[in-house]
């Protein structure tokens, strides 16, 4: 990788709290290449969502930077999508809406009004939610709405899709169904992906690389391990695959033993009310 | 399906059984009884009560009372309409001798009735809540967005949100005076003293609420504008407004019901021809049935308020995005 495309370099970030400066994040270095699917994978609290929203620019990095195609990124743009855990849907839209909203902004000037609505219909055909395009969010299912979620970011067209846990809140079978189709989008459109998840079959089933990050404070890159699994995969096959298992268990190895939290029983609930209050600077 | 069963379903749907009765009686009957008692209580009580004016009316002396205002209603339209008609014979007159007539056409000079003080007491009361909004609302969404503004703005909003419509009128009235001068005036100043009392007085709960509502958007919708660069007016009819609708309603809905009290007592001082001057001029008339007029009036004006709270709850329901969200 000579030339990568999005380029995370020491970066760190910490929170003023009354008791000084937290770090939660210290010298993340990350190269990620174009058309590459990347997961993030911690304990909860770890700082992975404090990564991705500083890809987003939705945080600023208190020290390195991130650069994306030999630009730095310093604020918020439709270039890099982000697909929010849950979905952000606007709830007075529907779902038609709620992807032209985002259609009109990235391609208002350069698309005529008909191609807008084709691109529009075309992006929710692609996650399979044409039969309900003009309901609203409160009408659809929890994976409906993920999907309107998917297809709102991927018609900005973004030079990266930012994922946030997006199937956590949903049921075993509806992620499974996700999971298949955001690999058949992404073989189709050849998105580069960075993807937050807890999952590790999920980890392990979709991403080229899982990026296992230590546990927080001052938390950075673990370990990096390439998930060298021939595409397109198949859940089912995978299981009896011997590769695949291996993937698992080094990524369940670094969870549970390198990373292990040591939580007494008694000192859980201590820890999570701890994590509670500071979830809206770690999470 | 066989139509013997299907008729037999509707029967059973629309047939009152036991427990459609008892939600009718629920509905119906119980308000009804609440109703009941709560005259009786008045006639007995009204009974013990002797003032200056007589005994205080009681549910029946109302009733005539109210009988009397629609009587006066009628017999001024009956005038107004008798005066039309003796001009338009005379002018028709002078037309068929000399159809170069000068015609005059003169105004019927109309003593306003209750019913006409009800309408003056209405549009007032919407000038003002109309006023009070346009001013409200943007300045509201103003304070909700910027943390600055609100720190500016919060301790001016909480020390003249108190702040009785009494204590401004004189005011109001004198500054009125100053700046309002005209040759031909085209609102009386009464009208513009009462209208901007009520805007005083009504502004800050819709200001307070819609602030509030705008301030307490959702941080992931804010996150989808910021990352879609919405501009600011984008963002504020796309986002801002349709989340902070409900807030806004709860706002609007206590700035009228302020609006609507706050009329009474500024009419009363700016004597401007509406509900409140037909109270002050009973009270200030007090013959034996001033107190019963008076007492017309107050039943008015809560149906009244409670009509404009209905109207505005309607208007929310209708444009609430959230259409499962219960109005109440």
């Amino acid at each position: 990788m000579n030339n990568p495309h999005l380029e995370l370099s020491r970066v760190g970030i910490s929170f003023p709290t009354p008791k000084g400066p937290f770090c939660a994040l210290k010298d993340v270095d990350l190269k990620v290449a174009k058309g590459e699917f990347v997961s993030l994978i911690g304990h909860s609290g770890c700082g992975k969502s404090t990564v991705l929203n500083i890809v987003a620019g939705l945080y600023q990095a208190s020290s390195g930077g991130v650069v994306l195609n030999g630009r730095e990124v310093n604020e918020p743009g439709p270039e890099r999508a982000v697909v929010f855990q849950n979905h952000s849907l606007l709830p007075w839209l529907s779902a038609y809406q709620n992807v032209e909203l985002a259609v009109k902004r990235v391609f208002g000037r350069s698309k005529s009004r008909r191609e807008m609505r084709e691109w529009i219909e075309h992006n929710l055909e692609l996650v399979q939610m044409s039969h309900a395009m003009h309901k609203k969010p409160d009408e659809i299912s929890g994976g409906m709405k993920q999907r309107v979620g998917i297809a709102r970011a991927l018609a900005m067209e973004p030079q990266v899709l930012l994922m946030d846990e997006p199937f956590g809140a949903l049921d075993a079978l509806t992620r499974a169904h996700l999971q298949d189709s955001l690999m058949e989008i992404q073989a189709e459109l050849g998105n580069t992906v960075i993807m937050i998840t807890h999952d590790v079959d999920e980890a392990v089933l979709l991403s080229d690389r899982i990026v296992m990050m230590t546990n927080g404070p001052a938390a950075t890159i673990g370990e990096i391990l390439e998930v060298d699994l021939p595409r397109p995969r198949d859940r089912l096959a995978l299981a009896d695959n011997a590769d695949y298992n291996h993937y698992r268990s080094a990524v369940l190895r670094f969870l549970y033993e390198k990373q292990r939290k040591i939580e007494p029983i008694g000192a859980r609930r201590d820890n999570q009310t701890k994590a509670g209050e500071s979830r809206h600077h770690v999470a | 399906m066989n139509p013997a069963i299907a008729i037999r379903q509707k029967w059973q749907h629309t047939h009152f059984g036991k427990a459609q009765w008892q939600a009718l009686a629920k509905a119906l009957l119980i308000p009804a009884i609440g109703l009941a008692l709560f005259l009786g209580v008045w006639h007995l009580g009204a009974q013990q009560v002797d003032t200056s004016l007589g005994q205080f009316p009681g549910p029946v002396q109302v009733k005539e009372q109210w009988q009397n205002l629609l009587g006066e209603h009628r017999a001024e339209n009956q005038r107004e309409a008798a005066f039309y008609q003796r001009q338009d014979e005379r002018n028709a007159k002078k037309l068929a001798k000399n159809p170069a007539a000068d015609i005059s056409q003169r105004e019927f000079n109309r003593r306003p009735t209750f019913f006409d003080q009800i309408i003056t007491s209405l549009i007032t009361v919407m000038t003002g809540f109309v006023l009070a909004t346009l001013i409200a609302i943007p300045m509201g969404i103003c304070i909700g967005l910027s943390n600055t503004v609100y720190r500016a703005l919060n301790p001016i909003i909480q020390i003249f949100k108190p702040v009785s419509p009494l204590a401004w009128l004189p005011l109001v009235t004198m500054v009125v005076s100053a700046v309002y001068v005209t040759d031909d005036p085209m609102l009386a100043k009464s009208f513009i003293t009462s209208v901007v009392t009520v805007t005083l007085c009504c502004l800050w709960p819709t200001m307070i609420n819609t602030a509030v509502g705008v301030a307490s958007i959702n941080q992931d919708l804010k996150n989808v504008s910021r990352v879609l660069r919405l501009g600011w007016f984008t963002h504020v009819k796309t986002i801002v407004l349709p989340s902070a609708i409900p807030m806004m309603f709860t706002g609007l809905r206590l700035s009228l019901g302020i609006a609507w009290m706050v009329l009474i007592a500024a009419e009363m001082l700016a004597q401007n021809p509406g509900l409140g001057k037909f109270v002050w001029d009973e009270f200030q008339n007090g013959s034996s049935d001033s107190l019963g007029r008076i007492c017309v009036a107050v039943l008015m004006i809560g149906f009244i308020g409670f009509l404009l709270d209905r109207a505005l709850l309607f208007i929310q329901s209708w444009v609430n995005w959230d259409k499962s969200a219960i109005v109440r």
